[in-house]
């Protein structure tokens, strides 16, 4: 397939990372309070690039897609995103309840300055996208969760649209976004995610506890460790897609990650 | 081949599934039913306290003069709400309640919004307002009437009194209790400034706002009545005068349904913020 890269490495020299990271750290509060919470990562993603991050509770996965996105700022290192357009998605859907399903998009779309005229347009495509079309004049509640979750993924697609001939690529930070959502429709929208990951080029960093799901999504697999977040490790994912999440190869890979990631929880027991 | 089907499969699925997960929420019974269900839980209460009342006149607790039945009063009741000065007192009541609650209205919300924008203004007058909203607003009229003498402005002195806290406090709840996930996207949508109060704030604060209003408009009308008891000016009829003659001229029937006239506005006009706060949790999904 054209999008699975051969290896996990950030293919250095073709292009400047989508996203660079160095020697980033984060610490909340001060003096011998101060709680660390991610300590020097480093993390170079390639324009394109499918990462996972993996972790247990406390690696400060949530904090790094914060500073990634602009959100806070970092007690340490540097975070270069290298203009790209970058939207953030979370667990919850976050819809504002009193909009519904288009006006929800088109206020995303409005705050990226999108004229009036064409907002419409815009949000009945990005629905489209999402295959909630038929939805537009629903409310959030009354939506299933995989549906809601959607139309946040439309809306965070929303905060990344272009004009025409803008080159500056698309960086999708993901919090535990199907973390909330029943196996099967968490399933479908693996295979959603990744459609549209692949059609609209986007470099996507996503962060779940789920080992599977990060192997069934990502080109790498990125582990970090628990207070402080470190990287301990990285798996390239060679397998083609589109893979199963319950292939043999998925769980053999997701076996290895797994006894790695209990290795390092295990130290804050002892 | 085998590709193909995976490819076409999702997004089935996923339809079936949406339509799954959609399926059997449009049920919903008729206008006449739903009244019907509301109406007559109302109705059997009126007809039980219909029938208290009569019990305790039948067991002969008062003499009929100081407490008539039912049988007496409802007909002087219908005297009185088809007689034109009756309701010309209702009029001028009704007109001191709506510019009362007005008035409430833009203070309470001026400063509700100052003291939850500014964290010291918050700090210097958050619990005055709490504590002014459990003060009872009749305590407030002696000074009152030595300020304004007996006249509209010490009745709407003290509605004011009455109502702006509750308003200005359901605001600042509102403001205060915007669900932090929802700023968080706010936040990534980069709304700042008047855009975050416009777009965000303010619709997440409605339904809390809403609530004060409804409670503001509870302790204006029993401010003024209150007031019109009290401050009762010149040759002027209001329900207020109308009460305390009746209490003067011994005429408890003619009391009575002015109690009941009081009453009925007092519930019809908190059901209309029932019906705006119903339909914005309808709209919400907050059932």
């Amino acid at each position: 397939m054209t999008q699975a890269l051969p290896t996990g490495t950030a293919a250095p020299g073709r292009t400047a990372a989508a996203v660079r990271l160095a020697g980033v750290s984060k610490a909340f509060g001060s003096g011998s309070g101060a709680l660390l919470a991610l300590d020097h990562v480093s993390l170079d993603v390639a324009p394109g690039e499918f990462v996972c991050l993996l972790g247990a509770s406390g690696c400060g996965k949530s904090t790094l897609l914060n500073l990634v996105a602009d959100l806070d700022a970092p007690s340490a290192g540097t975070i270069d995103v290298g203009g790209s357009r970058v939207a953030l998605m979370f667990q919850e859907p976050a819809l504002f309840p009193w909009l519904n399903v288009t006006a929800n998009i088109e206020l995303a779309l409005k705050t990226r300055g999108v004229p009036r005229s064409e907002r419409r347009a815009r949000a009945a495509e990005l629905l489209e996208s999402v295959h909630l079309g038929g939805f537009a004049k629903k409310r959030p509640h009354q939506l299933s969760g995989g549906m809601r979750q959607r139309v946040a993924l439309a809306r965070a697609l929303a905060l990344t649209v272009a004009e025409e001939g803008d080159e500056r690529g698309t960086v999708l930070l993901m919090d535990e976004p199907f973390g909330a959502l029943d196996a099967m429709t968490r399933d479908l929208l693996h295979d959603e995610i990744e459609r549209i990951w692949r059609e609209r080029g986007l470099t996507v960093l996503f962060v779940t506890h789920n080992v599977r799901e990060a192997v069934r999504l990502g080109d790498r697999v990125v582990l970090l460790s628990s207070r402080p977040g470190r990287v301990v490790e990285e798996f390239p994912v060679p397998m083609e897609r589109p893979r199963r999440i319950d292939s043999t190869e998925v769980a053999r890979l997701a076996a290895t990650i797994t006894d790695r990631l209990r290795e390092e929880v295990g130290r804050h027991g002892a | 081949m085998a590709l193909d089907v995976r490819k076409n499969e999702p997004t089935d699925t996923l339809a079936g599934l949406d339509a799954l997960e959609l399926a059997g929420a449009t049920a919903r019974p008729s206008p006449l039913t739903r009244v019907w269900s509301a109406a007559w839980p109302m109705l059997a209460a009126i007809g039980i306290a219909l029938l208290f009342w009569q019990a305790v006149v039948w067991s002969g607790w008062k003499d009929p003069w100081v407490l008539p039945g039912p049988t007496e009063t409802l007909p002087i009741f219908f005297d009185q709400i088809t007689s034109g000065s009756f309701w010309a007192a209702v009029g001028l009541t009704m007109q001191r309640a709506l510019v009362g609650f007005a008035v409430s209205v833009a203070i309470g919300v001026l400063v509700g919004a100052l003291v939850s924008r500014f964290m010291v203004l918050r700090r210097a007058f958050g619990s005055l307002i709490t504590g002014l909203q459990t003060m009872p607003s009749i305590a407030w009229f002696p000074l009152a009437i030595l300020l304004f003498q007996l006249s509209e402005k010490a009745i709407l002195f003290v509605v004011v009194l009455g109502a702006a806290p509750s308003i200005a406090n359901g605001l600042i709840a509102g403001v205060d209790y915007t669900p932090p996930i929802l700023l968080r996207a706010g936040k990534v949508m980069g709304l700042r400034g008047i855009n975050l109060y416009r777009h965000l704030i303010m619709p997440a604060s409605l339904p809390s706002f809403v609530a004060g209003l409804k409670q503001g408009w509870a302790f204006a009308w029993r401010s003024l009545m209150a007031g019109e008891l009290l401050v009762i000016i010149g040759d002027t009829t209001s329900l207020g005068v109308l009460l305390s003659h009746a209490r003067e001229l011994n005429n408890t029937a003619d009391m009575i349904s002015y109690m009941i006239v009081i009453l009925v506005i007092g519930i019809v006009i908190d059901q209309l913020f029932g019906v705006v706060d119903r339909a914005i949790r309808t709209r919400w999904g907050l059932d």
